[in-house]
C-alpha cells in the first residue's frame, strides 16, 4: 500500500486512554469515535487533521488498555498509517489486526518533523520525508504478519485458512 | 538447552517440544474472555465474518464488569449485545449483573484458570492470571473474534526476564509495593513485548491475592505476561483441581535477572501520570486528596479490603474526602459483609459498592472533577483515567489508601494507629 500523507507529532508513552478516552468507549462506530480521538491529549487534533495524515510516535505508543477503539478511532478520523520509536505490543497487535499500517522505525520517528509531507510503502517498509528529502527504512513485518495484512487483517486471513 | 515457564507453555500448546524467543506460533486456548467494553467489538466481527458457532462454549467467558450496572443508555446496549451472543451461543460462563464480579478477580475465584493454561483476553489486565503458573495476555478484540472461531491464537514467543525477590516484606507492604517499586526500576516499557517471571523466596511465601495483584500491573512497565511458578500456596487455592504444572528450567535464557531485596521496599505510591512514577509513602505526605478508591482487579480481593478494614476500625475519613470500596466481586462483597468489614467502612464514612470496575477507569461510581486529586488502588494513573483531564490519580496499595482518606492527604498507615 501506497500512502501519501502529513505528519502529526506525539511524544512517548502516548496511552489508550489519551488515544481514546474511556468515556466514549460506551459506542464501536468510526466516525464518533474519530471525533474524539486524541481528545485525552490534544482536543484540537480531530479538528486538524486531514485524510490520509500519518501519526508519528515516540517510545511505548498505545501502552494501557486493549481498546481496539484505540486504531479504529485513528482509522475513523482518517489516519492512515503509523510511525513510531516503538509500539505497546497490544496497540501493534490491534493495528495488524484491524488493518490500520503500522511502522517501526525510530529513525524516522525522531526526525521527521510535525507537518512534514511523507511518503511511505508499506510493503517495503519505506518512508520518504519529502519535506526534509530523507528516506528511513522501517523495520519489515515478518512472513507471518505479511501475508496477515495481504489478506486485509486477521478476520480474513483466518477465513482464508478454514476455507483452504 | 533450558527453557522458560513461558516458553514451555506456549510449546506444549503449540504442539511442539521447544521453542525459542521471537519465534511465530499458532496456540490452543484453553480459554478466552471478552467484557461489556470489549467483546461487543468481537461479536461484530464474528458475525461479520459469518462465523455460526463458537469452538467451545464452555472455554469462553463473557464479563459485563466495566460499565455496569449500566451507567447510561449506550452501556446498556453494549451490555446487551454480550447477553444476547451468550444466550444465542450457549456461553457457559456469562455472569449477569448480580453474579458477576470484576473479571480478572471473578475468574479464578470459580476456578475457570489453572496452572498450564494458555489465556486470552480481550483486555490488557489478564496478564493477571499468570500468578496462577498460567501464560495468559491481553489481546484486542479482532484477536478474541478469530478466537471464538477457531479457539487458537497467534502468538510471538516472548523473551524472558527473572525478578527476583528476596527477604522479608516490611509492615504494610504487600504485592503492590514490590510490583509499583519493580515498574519504577524498569520504566512503563522496560518489559515491553516481555515475559515478566516473578521468584525468590519472598514469592514462594507471597499469598495468592498478593501474587495476582503483581501479575496484573506486568502490562503496566509493557509486559507481555507476568508468570509465578505454581507450588503449594497455589495449588491451594485452585482447590487440588487437576492441572499441569511448569517450571522454568535451571540452564533457561533470560535477557535480564533482577534481584530485590525486600529489606529497602516500604509502601510505594506512583504519581501522576505513569504507573512507573513511583516514589515511598514517605516522600509524598503532603499531597491533600479528594477522593480515596479501594478496590479494581488489582486490589480489590477480600484480603485487600481486610487490610484497609484493619486501618479504618473505628476511624472516621477526614471530612471533605469521599472514600469509595468497591469488592472485585459478589462472593468477595458477601464476605465483607459477614466479617464485617463492610460496617467498618460504612461507619467511617465510606461508600460501599456493589462490584464493578466503576472509577478505576473512569466510568462511572466516583469520576474525578477538574483539579482533583484521588488516591486510588488501581493500577492507572494517566491523565484523566479517573475523569477530568485536569484531575490526578495516585496509585497505592490499600492499608496506604485507607490511612489517607482519614488524613485528607497521603499517609502511611503507621500514621493513623
Ligand atoms: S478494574 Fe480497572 S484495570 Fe481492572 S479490568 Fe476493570 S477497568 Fe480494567
Amino acid at each position: 500500500m501506497k500512502i501519501e500523507g502529513r505528519a502529526h507529532k506525539f511524544g512517548k508513552n502516548v496511552n489508550t486512554d489519551e488515544i481514546i478516552p474511556a468515556p466514549y468507549l460506551n459506542t464501536t462506530d468510526p466516525k464518533e469515535l474519530g471525533r474524539h480521538c486524541m481528545e485525552g491529549i490534544d482536543k484540537s487534533f480531530s479538528g486538524r487533521v486531514k485524510k490520509n495524515d500519518v501519526v508519528v510516535a515516540g517510545r511505548n505508543f498505545g501502552c494501557g488498555s486493549s481498546r481496539e477503539h484505540a486504531p479504529i478511532s485513528l482509522k475513523g478520523i482518517g489516519v492512515s498509517c503509523i510511525i513510531g520509536e516503538s509500539f505497546a505490543r497490544i496497540f501493534y497487535r490491534n493495528c495488524i489486526n484491524t488493518g490500520l499500517p503500522i511502522l517501526e522505525s525510530p529513525e524516522a520517528a525522531r526526525a521527521i518533523k510535525a507537518g512534514d509531507v511523507l511518503k511511505i510503502d508499506t510493503e517495503t517498509g519505506k518512508i520518504e520525508d519529502v519535506t526534509r528529502k530523507k528516506i528511513f527504512y522501517a523495520q519489515k513485518f515478518p512472513p507471518f504478519m505479511q501475508e496477515m495484512i495481504k489478506c486485509g487483517g486477521l478476520m480474513k486471513y483466518i477465513k482464508g485458512k478454514k476455507n483452504s | 538447552m533450558g527453557s522458560t515457564i513461558t516458553e514451555k507453555i506456549l510449546a506444549s500448546h503449540a504442539g511442539k517440544d521447544h521453542v525459542e524467543p521471537g519465534e511465530f506460533l499458532e496456540a490452543k486456548l484453553d480459554f478466552c474472555l471478552g467484557n461489556d467494553i470489549t467483546a461487543p467489538l468481537a461479536i461484530n466481527e464474528f458475525d461479520k465474518a459469518g462465523a455460526s458457532r463458537v469452538f467451545d462454549n464452555n472455554r469462553i467467558a463473557l464479563i459485563p464488569d466495566h460499565f455496569t450496572p449500566n451507567k447510561d443508555m449506550k452501556s446498556a446496549n453494549q451490555a446487551k449485545a454480550l447477553r444476547t451472543f451468550a444466550l444465542k451461543h450457549k456461553i457457559k460462563h456469562y455472569y449477569e449483573v448480580g453474579r458477576m464480579g470484576i473479571e480478572h478477580v471473578l475468574l479464578p475465584e470459580l476456578g475457570l484458570v489453572l496452572p498450564g493454561y494458555v489465556v486470552i483476553g480481550a483486555d490488557s489486565h489478564t496478564c493477571t492470571y499468570g500468578a496462577l503458573g498460567a501464560f495468559s495476555t491481553g489481546v484486542g478484540s479482532t484477536d478474541l473474534a478469530a478466537a471464538f472461531i477457531t479457539g487458537k491464537c497467534w502468538f510471538r514467543v516472548p523473551e524472558s526476564m527473572k525478578f527476583v525477590f528476596n527477604g522479608k516484606l516490611n509492615k504494610w507492604v504487600g504485592g503492590k509495593d514490590l510490583i509499583l517499586y519493580t515498574i519504577k526500576d524498569v520504566g512503563v516499557d522496560g518489559a515491553l513485548y516481555k515475559a515478566m517471571e516473578f521468584t525468590g523466596d519472598a514469592i514462594r511465601r507471597l499469598p495468592m491475592d498478593d501474587r495476582f495483584t503483581m501479575c496484573n500491573m506486568a502490562i503496566e512497565a509493557g509486559g507481555k505476561n507476568g508468570i509465578i511458578e505454581a507450588d503449594e500456596i497455589t495449588k491451594a487455592y485452585i482447590k487440588g483441581k487437576k492441572c499441569r504444572v511448569f517450571k522454568s528450567d535451571e540452564g533457561a535464557d533470560y535477557s535480564d535477572i533482577i534481584e530485590y531485596d525486600l529489606k529497602v521496599i516500604e509502601p510505594q505510591v506512583a504519581l501522576p501520570h505513569l504507573p512507573s512514577n513511583v516514589k515511598p509513602v514517605s516522600q509524598v505526605k503532603n499531597t491533600s486528596i479528594d477522593q480515596a478508591v479501594i478496590g479494581s482487579c488489582t486490589n480489590g480481593r477480600i484480603s485487600d479490603l481486610r487490610i484497609a478494614a484493619r486501618v479504618l476500625k473505628g476511624k472516621k475519613v477526614k471530612s471533605g474526602v469521599r472514600l469509595i470500596v468497591i469488592p472485585a466481586t459478589q462472593a468477595i462483597y458477601l464476605q465483607a459483609v459477614e466479617e464485617g468489614l463492610a460496617e467498618i467502612f460504612v461507619k467511617a464514612g465510606g461508600v460501599f459498592s456493589t462490584p464493578t470496575c466503576g472509577p478505576c477507569l473512569g466510568g462511572h461510581m466516583g469520576i474525578l472533577a477538574e483539579g482533583e486529586r484521588a488516591i486510588a488502588t488501581t493500577n492507572r494513573n494517566f491523565v484523566g483515567r479517573m475523569g477530568h483531564l485536569k484531575s490526578e490519580v495516585y496509585l497505592s496499595n490499600p492499608a496506604v489508601a485507607a490511612a489517607s482518606s482519614i488524613k485528607g492527604r497521603i499517609a502511611h498507615p503507621e500514621e493513623v494507629k
